[in-house]
């Protein structure tokens, strides 16, 4: 028995091992190809960085016919302020649920975990032509203001507060004369700070990496976020482009996230289980 | 509470409705003459039926497919070990951050970068001639089964790593006196997973397999990224949700309107599959 667990003990360390190099693969190539000069990248792959890094940088951030640095900022521009907005608001419709005792309560309830499933792209159409009529085309307003909305964090925070927010702390808090939002913010936003900050994070995330709507809704050069500038450079004739530089701009839009990502994976990966299974 | 829900009104509520409407008409533009609205019934829902509808709903089925069936059955066996009492891997943790990282990848930029390494003297041509794999560059975008491999595996990459941790979770939730009693009386691992792992973690699995089905009916970023819009070759790697971009971006609104009512009661149907099964599971819990 025991020589068999060994056997199969090596043989997850090896297949995971495996996975794990897959999916570091991909990255490395592109670190690697976004630290070497044009020239350098198309005489051929090679494991080892190259010395161009500072000059792809500045070269990209530098490019007439891609506002990257616009896009940068507009992107986190976006990301920032809706994944504040989600954060905040649905968690406190989430309170609401949960310390509040009201008629329509269950159906709320079961209205926010159905509508949870519906994908935003089959409203896109109606979506786009709302905005349009509210002359808020190429604007950021439809992208930020929506996300207030947030079914995903409501849920999760529901179940969050359920195990995690005694009513006790909230009716103490009524007795000694505080107002309702006072207590929200001053009494449950710092018990629940770390599912807030795990929600934070999946809805920038979200935003950050969100390509559909902002590209059917965003249409001057100086309003559009990364994601947009990737496809466009897609749709650029690809031989004339610096590699160095394509990389480079692939880099920027993934590796903060990364980074971000590998510092509170942690988190994140008990969020994961926590936001999404629970019967 | 109020804005959550003045928000999800105006931003989701009307558009959705302001969908079904404009399903109905006739709306779009030939050359530079604007024709309709004007009210045609269902004939939209007909004309799709006859354009291409069926095809990418196809193509959209075969991209799922191709990358859910590694990615269930490679999380499956994962979760199995990392959740294996007497296994004790070590490093788990640190093997789930990495598989889980390509999920918060953007999709987009992901797609450029596979489309640059698996270009046709990139990176990965380069590398499988130089190993002597390959004697010439293999031209992975123009073929068929080398573009939808490509977004498979990417699609592949990006959810296996939650599917792990989600189906992971919900092995942890089962009563380990459970597996110790299996093991005790002598039941062999594909015993113990086949009569004990698989029926409890039922509903979570179906769980698994609607969401990424939904999530596979809305792919879009990758493919569209990656054959820049034309889901070449020969639209073979078209999806319903880049039909539907075309349609709304040459703004035929009606064509698109009967598109996103479709796409609708498919994914509504399938949330309330995933609804019943969750609820139905009675209240005990799959994750923590």
């Amino acid at each position: 028995m025991g020589k068999m667990m060994n056997i199969k003990k090596a043989v997850a360390y090896v297949f995971l091992s495996l996975l794990a190099f897959l999916c570091l693969f991909f990255f490395y190539c592109l670190i690697i190809n976004a630290t070497r000069s044009h020239p350098e990248i198309s005489k051929g792959f090679s494991f080892i960085p190259g010395k161009s890094f500072g000059s792809n940088l500045y070269n990209v951030l530098h490019n007439k016919n891609l506002p990257v640095i616009y896009g940068i900022v507009n992107s986190l521009l976006i990301a920032g302020s809706s994944a504040a907005l989600a954060v905040y608001v649905s968690a406190l419709t989430a309170y609401a649920i949960h310390a509040y005792e009201f008629k329509l309560r269950n159906v709320v309830y079961l209205f926010i975990v159905l509508i949870m499933m519906i994908p935003n792209q089959v409203t896109t159409l109606g979506f786009l032509r709302l905005i349009n009529r509210m002359g808020l085309m190429d604007s950021f307003v439809p992208l930020i203001l929506p996300s207030m909305a947030a079914p995903v964090v409501f849920y999760f925070m529901v179940s969050y507060f359920e195990s995690n927010l005694p009513l006790e702390i909230i009716e103490s808090a009524r007795i000694d004369g505080s107002h309702e939002f006072y207590t929200f913010n001053t009494i449950v936003i710092p018990i629940v700070k770390p599912a807030l900050a795990v929600q934070g994070i999946f809805a920038f995330v979200a935003s950050w990496n969100n390509y559909f709507v902002p590209s059917l809704v965003l249409k001057s050069n100086a309003k559009k976020t990364l994601p947009i500038l990737i496809a466009q450079l897609r749709s650029a004739d690809f031989l004339k482009f610096d590699m160095g530089q394509v990389y480079m701009l692939i880099t920027i839009a993934i590796v903060p996230v990364a980074i971000i990502y590998l510092c509170l994976s942690k988190f994140i990966i008990g969020g994961v289980t926590a936001g999404s299974v629970k019967g | 509470m109020i804005p959550f829900f003045s928000t999800y009104f105006i931003f989701s509520f009307i558009p959705l409705v302001n969908t079904f409407y404009n399903s109905l008409f006739e709306n779009y533009r030939s050359g530079l003459t604007q024709i309709g609205p004007n009210f045609v019934g269902l004939q939209n829902y007909i004309s799709i039926f006859q354009s291409d509808l069926l095809k990418y709903l196809g193509n959209t089925m075969i991209l799922w497919i191709i990358g859910f069936i590694p990615q269930i059955i490679i999380s499956l066996i994962l979760a199995v070990w990392f959740a294996d009492f007497r296994l004790r891997l070590k490093g788990s943790s640190f093997f789930k951050t990495i598989i889980y990282m390509p999920n918060v990848i953007m999709a987009a930029s992901f797609a450029m970068l596979f489309f640059a390494l698996f270009s046709d003297d990139g990176p990965m041509n380069n590398l499988l001639i130089n190993l002597g794999i390959l004697n010439s560059p293999f031209r992975f975008l123009a073929t068929v089964w080398g573009t939808r491999g490509l977004i498979g595996l990417m699609n592949f990459m990006m959810w296996f790593g939650n599917t792990t941790i989600l189906l992971m979770a919900a092995i942890l939730g089962v009563d380990s006196s459970l597996f110790e009693a299996a093991s005790i009386d002598g039941a062999k691992s594909l015993q113990i997973f086949t009569k004990i792992t698989m029926p409890t973690i039922k509903p979570i699995f179906i769980y698994v397999l609607i969401t990424s089905l939904i999530g596979g009916l809305q792919m879009f970023d990758v493919p569209q990224v990656l054959t820049n819009a034309k889901g070449s070759p020969d639209r073979t790697s078209t999806t319903l949700i880049m039909f539907l971009n075309n349609h709304l971006y040459s703004k035929n609104y009606g064509m698109a309107g009967a598109l996103s009512v479709i796409l609708f009661v498919i994914t509504a149907a399938l949330s309330l599959v995933v609804f019943f099964v969750l609820t139905g599971a009675g209240k005990r819990r799959g994750g923590k």
